[in-house]
């Protein structure tokens, strides 16, 4: 008897991306599946786990979605889909097998991240439907009200239905262009789960893991995609740092402070592997990048040993293909490690004389750093005065005040 | 599916045009219209004169309440549309990335509600 609750978790994405197939309808796929759940919990620890667990539950659900569309006499106006379903759809479930649905999820990930969709609606909708999570986990994710939440989930779908947003894989020509977005939308989700601090710690992680096996998803389903596996290889080496970026007390520990022995060494591993097989193919997009230098810290054993002549190259680079006032203050940041502080504080104070980050915190935070480290005390705690009034966190707000505390101390 | 696809610009850059500038962007307009009606595409489209030419019109109370120019000031304005037959969002996307305008003002793809279908509240 296999584990339902893993089930559900390693295939409702799968399973649901076939059901809105074969059934044209995001909501009644939904509420198949879910019916098709519960007959499993009350059959499978009686009667055995069916020979092919997935095939089982499309054709129940599928099954179910049929009663319903009776029930509501949708039938008529739905009859004609139904009836042009893959003869797949009417074996015997003893002749199904792994090839008998094949894996739609592709379609589903293009179709959940469609630009004509806000951000927060692709988000939302892309764990809700391709990773599984219920409305209420996803709404505490993001501390959203539940309420909002499935307003939220309801207007992407209504949006879906009536404006015709279509459900199949982009055309090769239009890949590129949806590809960012959908690359894009497992940014945010790892990002939102890895910065922000406050809130239920335990979902917050969940929304890394979750973005992590999106990213391996869409490296398998789309091999010849450099830009996705350098994504994989960024998020992977981002979360190897998970245990070591927060104290036992909830605290940030900056990166040249963190204990690298609790650095994840498999997913170091993984993650300099991906990047370097993007690199190989060709990616030179904003993930690859920072994958790049991500991976050049991962690869110091203490923080003195970085090679930071190397990350001002990378940041070159970067500032070349994307320009950005945030690349350039990690850029100067990079300078004062690699040559001398008092070059990276001038390069960040050019950026601020710019107006190019003025209520950007991180600049101020840096700034104080290195004026800290040049012994300036008064000029960093002003500087540090200046991040934590535009610091919205609460860990960085804690962490700044601390650098206040044992500066004035 | 049907969407009406509305041409949004800024009609006081558009009237500084002279009728040689004109001329090429409404040779576009024409070479699109022709290519949509022979692919069975194309309903139908007009160019629209000018909001000064505009009136709103509302009923209140049993009223009619008439005043001149349109309902919002806008930076741009509706200047005119394409009312198109496509097999989803993205291909109606697709003829609205073609249409002149898009590359200064912008398109708004709106689909016709379906005969039949409420439309909502």
């Amino acid at each position: 008897m296999i584990d339902l609750d893993t089930f559900h978790r390693e295939e409702s994405g799968r399973i649901l991306a076939t059901l809105i197939g074969l059934l044209g309808d995001f909501d009644l796929a939904e509420e198949s599946l879910q019916e098709a759940y519960a007959n499993a919990i009350q059959q499978w620890p009686l009667e055995g786990t069916p020979r092919n667990p997935r095939a089982w539950m499309i054709s129940t659900a599928r099954h179910k979605a049929i009663d319903r569309l009776r029930r509501s006499r949708r039938l008529q106006e739905k009859s004609n889909e139904l009836l042009r379903l893959s003869p797949a759809a009417v074996l015997p479930e003893d002749q199904m097998d792994d090839a008998t649905f094949p894996d739609d999820r592709l379609r589903l990930i293009f179709t959940c991240c469609h630009p004509a969709l806000d951000d927060d609606a692709q988000v939302a909708l892309t764990l809700r439907t391709i990773c599984g999570m219920t409305t209420e986990e996803v709404s505490r994710a993001f501390l959203v009200p539940v309420a909002t939440m499935a307003q939220r989930l309801v207007r992407a779908k209504r949006k879906i239905r009536e404006a015709g947003i279509p459900y199949r894989e982009p055309s090769q020509e239009e890949l590129c262009e949806r590809l960012d977005e959908v690359l894009l939308v497992l940014y945010l989700i790892f990002n939102e789960g890895y910065l922000a601090s406050s809130g239920d710690a335990l979902v917050r992680w969940e929304l890394c893991a979750e973005a992590i096996r999106l990213a391996r998803l869409l490296c398998e389903l789309l091999p010849g995609q450099p830009e996705a596996r350098a994504l994989l290889g960024l998020l992977l080496l981002h979360d190897s740092r998970r245990l070591a970026r927060v104290s036992p007390e909830g605290e940030l520990v900056l990166l040249e402070e963190q204990d690298r022995a609790r650095w994840d060494h498999d997913e170091i591993r993984e993650g300099v592997a991906s990047t370097e097989a993007a690199l190989r193919e060709g990616a030179v997009g904003i993930y690859a990048l920072q994958a790049a230098i991500a991976a050049v810290h991962a690869n110091a054993k203490t923080a003195e040993e970085t090679d930071w002549k190397q990350i001002v190259g990378l940041y070159d680079v970067l500032l070349r293909l994307h320009p950005s006032p945030v690349v350039e203050a990690n850029r100067a940041v990079a300078v004062a490690m690699a040559r001398s502080l008092e070059e990276g504080l001038a390069l960040l104070d050019e950026i601020e004389a710019r107006n190019l980050l003025e209520d950007f915190h991180l600049l101020s935070a840096a700034r104080a750093d290195l004026l800290r480290r040049l012994g300036r005390t008064s000029e960093a705690l002003e500087a540090y005065r200046r991040a934590l009034t535009l610091a919205t966190n609460d860990v960085e707000r804690r962490f700044l005040r601390r650098r206040i505390a044992q500066l004035s101390g | 599916m049907q969407y009406l696809l509305l041409i949004y610009h800024n009609e006081a850059e558009w009237a500084k045009l002279t009728q040689s500038q004109a001329e090429p962007i409404y040779t576009q307009y024409r070479a699109l219209r022709e290519d949509l009606q022979k692919r069975g595409k194309y309903v139908t489209g007009s160019q629209l004169r000018p909001t000064a030419t505009a009136t709103t019109v509302r009923v209140r109370n049993g009223k009619r309440l008439t005043t001149d120019g349109p309902f919002a000031e806008t930076k741009e304005q509706l200047g005119g549309y394409f009312l198109v037959d496509a097999a989803d969002l993205d291909e109606a996307i697709a003829i609205a990335v073609r249409i002149p305008a898009a590359n200064e003002g912008s398109i708004e793809v709106r689909p016709l509600a379906v005969q039949g279908q409420a439309a909502p509240a």
